[in-house]
């Protein structure tokens, strides 16, 4: 298993307007090597602003995120390439097959070989739909296909928002499995989730944001 | 793991969008049916005399192609910002300005270069001799060339609205004048059997110019569309 060379992420006293209304208030974050945070709170309290923020999608109005020491703005193709994000849409292209998505998508990123993505869909049960489109896919499965690229990506830092979304309850073992294994290689975690997720040998510290 | 050179990542980009191409021929090939639908209206509003419609030939076909080009151009990002691709091309590690070159490349490849092939059908119904079609096609070639470049980014800038495409063709449709005006020029100059050489000129050059300013622009536009 790779060994991560993962700097470290940061945001110190985050602020962020949307219109007139603050999105989130002073919030401060960070994740190291091997860690995991798990942000929690109610509907509306900001947990995927949180994690657009950190990906450099939204800039906050007040605040730094640092990557490393330095601001991801500084190096932003460099920074983008530590991490992997998952979004609330699953990122996939329904004309496309599972194994042509994956092959895209990784393959924007580092060279992919076939027999790689075959384990890797085994490893999410998608085998059998290797050469299904992503249209036909449920939703579970779309969300189990997301989350093999987020694994083949092969970056250190994850990013995840809402990963259990429609996921049966063998599926929310298999990416609580995941993420464990993921943190075991030396990678880190930042998770949005609703209910409190229960990884095998880690316990994610917790971020509470207010409503 | 070996990172994926650039110029990988933007042949990946073009292969995929031509490959969704394919698989959404239906919705690719509007343009074309556009361009060979207008150009058929207007001998039919004119009358069908070759002589009247020589005269005018360049400016048909060439209105026509501009038309034609906004319809597909307002397709360029949409689906990718539907689905999701778009913000996870965004956060690829890759500039995002090649991956939107590539882009631009394979709309041009699907919406452009049918235009060019079908225009000296289009143009011998318009009465253009055979000697100008060489010409017209060079014409029409760069002229869809630069209207994907400008399009794309009015398509970027215009991405986060419900209803962009009025607003698209009021961004793109004034920055196309000038290439309208030679484009138009040079097929007209080739009917009448001189030379081409100058308005060509200045379209090539129009299009280098799109084709290396457009891509940090569209790059742009698209960061603020996904705010």
């Amino acid at each position: 298993m790779q060994a991560f060379n993962f700097s470290g992420l940061s945001a110190q006293q985050l602020q962020v307007w949307r219109g007139d209304r603050e999105v989130i208030g002073g919030v401060s974050v960070e994740v190291a090597a091997g860690g995991c945070v798990h942000v929690a709170g109610p509907n509306g309290s900001g947990k995927t602003t949180l994690l657009r923020v950190l990906a450099g999608f939204l800039e906050p109005e007040q605040g730094t995120v640092t990557w490393g020491g330095r601001p991801i703005g500084a190096d932003r193709d460099g920074y983008h390439a530590s991490f992997s994000y998952l979004a609330h849409s699953d990122g996939l292209k329904p004309e496309l097959t599972v194994r042509e998505n994956l092959a895209f998508e990784v393959g924007l990123r580092r060279r992919l070989g076939a027999a790689e993505t075959d384990e890797a869909l085994a490893s999410v049960g998608l085998e059998v739909a290797r050469d299904h489109a992503a249209a036909v896919l449920s939703a579970g499965q779309r969300r189990r296909l997301a989350m093999a690229r987020v694994l083949l990506t092969g970056a250190p830092l994850w990013l995840l928002d809402e990963p259990f979304t429609n996921l049966d309850s063998a599926g929310v073992t298999l990416v609580s499995a995941m993420i464990g294994a993921h943190l075991d290689r030396g990678g880190a975690v930042l998770m949005a989730a609703h209910q409190q997720p229960s990884i095998p040998n880690h316990s994610p510290r917790r971020l509470e944001l207010g409503p | 793991m070996t990172a994926t050179p650039l110029l990988s990542a933007a042949a990946l980009i073009y292969r995929r969008d031509l490959l969704l191409a394919v698989r959404h021929w239906g919705q690719a090939a509007q343009p074309l049916m556009f361009f060979a639908m207008v150009t058929t209206l207007f001998p039919l509003a004119l009358g069908p005399n070759l002589d009247d419609l020589r005269e005018i030939a360049g400016g048909i076909l060439w209105v026509a192609a501009l038309l034609a080009s906004l319809i597909g151009v307002e397709l360029l990002f949409r689906a990718d910002h539907a689905d999701g691709t778009l913000e996870q091309m965004m956060v690829s590690g890759q500039p995002l300005a090649m991956l939107a070159l590539a882009k631009g490349a394979a709309h041009w490849t699907v919406c452009g270069l049918p235009l060019v092939l079908i225009s000296p059908l289009i143009a011998s119904g318009l009465g253009v001799p055979s000697a100008a079609i060489c010409t017209l096609m060079l014409s029409i070639g760069l002229g869809t060339g630069i209207l994907s470049a400008l399009g794309a980014i009015g398509s970027a800038l215009t991405l986060g609205l419900r209803r962009g495409s009025l607003l698209l063709s009021l961004l793109v449709l004034p920055l196309a004048m000038p290439a309208l005006i030679f484009g138009a020029r040079a097929i007209d100059m080739a009917i009448h059997g001189e030379s081409a050489r100058g308005p060509l000129l200045l379209l090539t050059a129009m299009l280098m110019l799109a084709v290396t300013l457009a891509p940090p622009a569209v790059a742009a536009a698209l960061r603020i569309s996904a705010e």
